[in-house]
């Protein structure tokens, strides 16, 4: 916290000439579509195995996200928001980060939680609308998934101070939509990082659409990166189809925030493949033309590509995954179907600390 | 013990906690260098350092944010919001975020916060400084909510309610900063959230009220006394979770009852307390119990604000309606 004083330089005048301008910014990239190295000063510091598990996730995830939808529309599974398209955002920036590092996510950041730790059962549960679902266990950094847009990024930012506070070299990581960022409380939790130059990653997942609304109509401004302008904190843009430019941008951003360098807002360009969430039909929003645009830039095909011309994967990896994948479903489904039910009384106990006598009360109409 | 006014005492309990336990923080608009606007937490910045008492930006919902997000990492927030009205800027980190950490994560976490804010009319404040809001809050599950009446009850549940696991939502009136002083212990004490306290024994009718109320209710009790009529006034102190136990006692005794409240009739805390009396005394009730408050306006505009608030004559001629019932 910096105060000013009689002897501190005088603050710049800003003029037309320093004015902000929105100008184009280019996002960061270290893949082409055809999996070539083009940015490779920005490549991340990891060895083969590593780059084979970040692929093991992406293809998992994949997996899951497609097993979710039919178990959704079985009635196995609940509220649920699909991820297809956005495995480079979601696995690659909380595969920058450690485990000590918290993650403070949104209703479709599952993915980031079950990589942190969750178990997948666990998740399983917070679709169906169990309160197991949400008993993260000890040791596990993270929040519950956020359902009011925005909320989140103001915990992150809470958490980050207790960072700051106990001198813990910790990053604290929240996510959003590109609708999120239109949100107060985006803007107060940018702002508060700002001020208090916080370890803090803003990170929001820009696939062009909240439900129906286009990005054009969330905002005039350029990019979401822009955004960081009005809170002084660091803007970044990047490809979120390329999963290794999102883990660079992410390890750099972690890298500044545990040297007391203070936040960044990290904007991945990226897409949805499929609707917002099971109840929605994209196809009164979007055209083929566009779909089919952006599957080419399917961040799994193009990390493929990478890894398979360095010999680090094959096809048939991708199927042993995606068959470890399903049996993973599988399972966690059945240990999800077979957890003990909730009662009235167990979430009145749930409340309080202490259960209050009007709870004991109302209790008791339930025994 | 020393002779403190509410606002001392408020700031004394925050010192005590401040210095017996490293993890209470305390934040907010103005509360830091200055001291708050009321002085509130005056010195505390200076004795405890920024580190533990700290100005935020001028934003309520991140205040609010900002104590959940710490009440994770094993801190003890005491969060400010400036004045009562600004309290819906923050209403989702408040009665959302805070009050359901516990019940959402099953337990793992929990939000040990204090949200404190002054209301209350009589001071010829501006807009949205003054209003009522504890119905908000009392009907919303999984935050307690406190009005103290007094310097020794408001250091005590100040106290409890900064040692308590789950969120409180501490109201302090305006009007009752500075309007006395009283005997304080000195160092820690603790009054019991959840409990009432008998101010005024009497056996002819209960008048049950919170906050400012409860002064004017005992100038109330003093005029009816002039005509013979022994009025027993509760002091609530908690209005969730609500001390029904004391109410219901009382009644089995004076048989009448009404509610005072500075809120508006359909608002604050009386309707859930007469509900329940219904519930649990219904039997010992001779006439209904009825509400003295404020109409059902927007506040008052500060010129008309002595007549729109209950006054003791208002009390006075509603324990008569109850009487006479």
């Amino acid at each position: 916290m910096s105060k000013g004083s009689l002897d501190a330089p005088a603050m710049p005048v800003h003029s037309l000439a320093h004015e902000v301008r929105s100008e184009d910014v280019a996002p960061l990239r270290v893949l082409s579509p055809e999996g070539e190295v083009i940015n490779p000063e920005r490549m991340p510091d990891l060895t083969d195995e590593q780059l084979k598990e970040v692929m093991y996730r992406m293809v998992f995830t994949r997996t899951w996200d497609d097993r979710a939808v039919n178990l959704g529309r079985q009635g196995r599974l609940g509220f649920y928001a699909p991820v297809s398209g956005q495995e480079g955002t979601m696995v690659g920036s909380e595969y920058a980060l450690t485990k000590d590092d918290f993650v403070c996510p949104g209703y479709r950041d599952m993915p980031q939680l079950v990589w942190h730790g969750l178990p997948l059962y666990q998740a399983f549960l917070y679709s169906r609308g169990h309160q197991h679902g949400g008993q993260i266990p000890e040791g596990v950094n993270v929040l519950m998934p956020q359902i009011i847009i925005g909320a989140q990024i103001l915990h992150a930012t809470g958490i980050a101070m207790g960072f700051k506070l106990k001198g813990e070299k910790r990053v604290a990581i929240t996510y959003t939509g590109d609708g999120g960022s239109s949100e107060g409380d985006f803007y107060e939790g940018l702002n508060f990082a700002g001020a208090f130059k916080l370890p803090v990653i803003y990170f929001v997942q820009n696939n062009g659409y909240a439900i129906t609304t286009p990005f054009a109509k969330q905002t005039g401004a350029q990019s979401i990166a822009h955004k960081a302008l009005a809170a002084g904190i660091r803007g970044v843009q990047v490809d979120g189809m390329d999963v290794l430019a999102v883990i660079s941008a992410v390890q750099e951003a972690a890298a500044i925030a545990r040297d007391g360098g203070g936040a960044t807002l990290i904007e991945g360009l990226t897409y949805r493949f499929r609707p917002h969430s099971m109840s929605d039909d994209a196809t009164k929003y979007r055209t083929k033309e566009e779909e089919q645009e952006w599957s080419l830039k399917d961040p799994i095909v193009r990390f493929g590509k990478f890894l398979e011309a360095k010999g680090l994967w094959t096809e048939e990896d991708t199927a042993r995954v995606k068959e470890e994948a399903k049996n993973a479903v599988n399972e966690h489904i059945k240990k999800a179907e077979q957890t003990e039910k909730m009662t009235v009384p167990g979430l009145i106990d749930s409340m309080f600390e202490n259960t209050p006598p009007h709870l004991e009360e109302q209790k008791a109409e339930f025994q | 013990m020393a002779q403190m006014n509410m606002i001392e005492a408020i700031k004394d309990a925050m010192r005590v906690e401040l210095k017996r336990d490293p993890s209470v923080l305390i934040f907010g608009e103005d509360v830091g260098h200055v001291g708050g606007v009321f002085r509130a937490t005056e010195g505390l910045q200076a004795e405890f350092g920024e580190n533990r008492v700290f100005d935020t930006p001028l934003a309520e919902s991140a205040i609010g944010g900002l104590a959940v997000g710490l009440g994770t990492q094993g801190f003890r927030p005491i969060a400010e919001i400036q004045f009562v009205g600004f309290i819906f800027e923050a209403l989702d980190q408040m009665f959302v975020q805070a009050a359901r950490m516990r019940y959402r994560s099953g337990g793992r976490y929990n939000a040990p916060i204090v949200f404190r804010t002054p209301f209350g009319g009589g001071v010829k404040a501006a807009e949205l400084h003054t209003d009522s809001l504890e119905g908000l809050a009392i009907q919303t599950p999984g935050i307690k909510v406190v009005v103290p009446s007094n310097p020794y009850d408001a250091k005590g549940l100040l106290i409890s309610a900064i040692r308590d696991n789950d969120p409180v939502f501490f109201m302090e009136h305006l009007n009752l900063y500075r309007a006395f002083r009283d005997e304080v212990p000195e160092g820690e004490y603790t009054v019991p959230i959840g409990k009432a306290n008998v101010v005024r024994e009497g056996t002819d009718v209960t008048i049950i009220a919170y906050g400012l109320m409860v002064h004017t209710a005992k100038k109330a009790a003093d005029e009816l006394a002039k005509n013979g009529v022994n009025a027993e006034v509760i002091d609530l102190r908690t209005l969730m979770p609500l001390d029904i136990d004391t109410i219901v006692a009382s009644i089995q005794k004076t048989n009448r009852a009404i509610v005072v409240q500075e809120a508006q009739k359909t608002s604050g805390a009386a309707a859930e307390i007469i509900a329940q009396i219904n519930e649990k005394a219904i039997l010992h009730l001779e006439a209904p119990v009825l509400r003295c408050a404020g109409p059902d306006t927007v506040y008052p505009f500060a010129q008309i604000e002595d007549a729109w608030l209950p006054t003791p004559a208002r009390i006075v001629k509603t324990v008569n309606q109850v009487l006479q019932f």
